[in-house]
């Protein structure tokens, strides 16, 4: 079990989906805090919905109102950072771009697969924490006192 | 690494961003530092009006109701002497310098890193003795 959690943790940073900053949250918990990180996750994923929610309308106006975009996107950008969402803070960057550009379509073709990207994360990560808290009894069991 | 006294290093993390105030929190929390967090420069500046003290405060640049740079100016004026970081996700220059100007010493990118911590501890190690 141990072994098949370390090779999708390997899986996930080797296709980029996320950095080292997942590492750093990973290697903030302890006994009395084992699933910081599915914390924090779940934490990112319930409080980004009503940011999707007001980057979506905004995209919706015409026409667009690039600065309060990039708001936005600032937003996200330093959320999804913080876990180490690597994928998702490049699309972030992305859509910064094209609102300094003011280029209407690129920002919307970005949030497309900005949200592609999140939802993708999304899932993986659901199947890492599950195998995570399969695993981590066993590790325990294990481990000499 | 604070000598044998038993007072712990008062942290506050000011950060309009729900989740990086818990991860910030934890991290300093796992240094063994006394944290509290606030979501806006104005917390942070009427916790210090009340009396209260922090050896160290985390001032993230852009908040609602009053941003770091503004938070920063106000607690120097008010005599605070804390270590006072600056934490950004923004890496233009010139906001980064005005935000230094206003007080602070120091200014880093977000995220807080275990390094960055180590290497201020001594500097606020050495205030508290």
């Amino acid at each position: 079990m141990q072994k098949q959690l370390a090779k999708m943790k390997q899986s996930l940073f080797d296709q980029g989906y996320l950095d080292e900053q997942f590492i750093q949250l990973e290697d903030l918990q302890d006994d009395a805090n084992p699933n910081f990180v599915e914390e924090v996750v779940t934490l990112y994923y319930r409080d980004s919905v009503r940011l999707v929610q007001n980057i979506e309308q905004a995209l919706e106006k015409n026409p667009l109102d690039f600065s309060k975009l990039e708001g936005y996107m600032h937003q996200f950008k330093g959320s999804s950072s913080s876990f180490g969402a690597k994928k998702v803070k490049t699309e972030c960057t992305q859509f910064r771009e094209y609102c300094r550009a003011g280029n209407a379509e690129g920002c919307k073709r970005t949030f497309q697969e900005l949200k592609k990207e999140y939802a993708t994360l999304k899932k993986k990560l659901e199947v890492y924490f599950q195998l995570a808290r399969q695993a981590g009894p066993v590790e325990k069991a294990c481990r000499p006192k | 690494m604070v000598g044998n006294s038993t007072k712990k290093i008062r942290a506050l993390v000011v950060d309009d961003d729900r989740l990086v105030r818990r991860i910030h929190g934890m991290l300093l929390t796992r240094f063994g530092m006394e944290t509290n967090a606030v979501e806006n420069g104005k917390e942070a500046v009427d916790l210090f009006a009340s009396g209260k003290c922090y050896d160290l405060v985390f001032m993230d640049m852009d908040m609602p109701i009053m941003d770091g740079p503004k938070a920063t100016q106000m607690l120097r004026e008010m005599g605070v002497s804390s270590t006072i970081v600056g934490v950004t996700s923004r890496s233009l220059e010139t906001e980064t310098q005005a935000f230094m100007e206003a007080g602070l010493d120091a200014c880093w990118e977000k995220p807080l890193t275990r390094a960055g911590i180590i290497s201020l501890l001594d500097q606020v190690a050495k205030k508290l003795l």
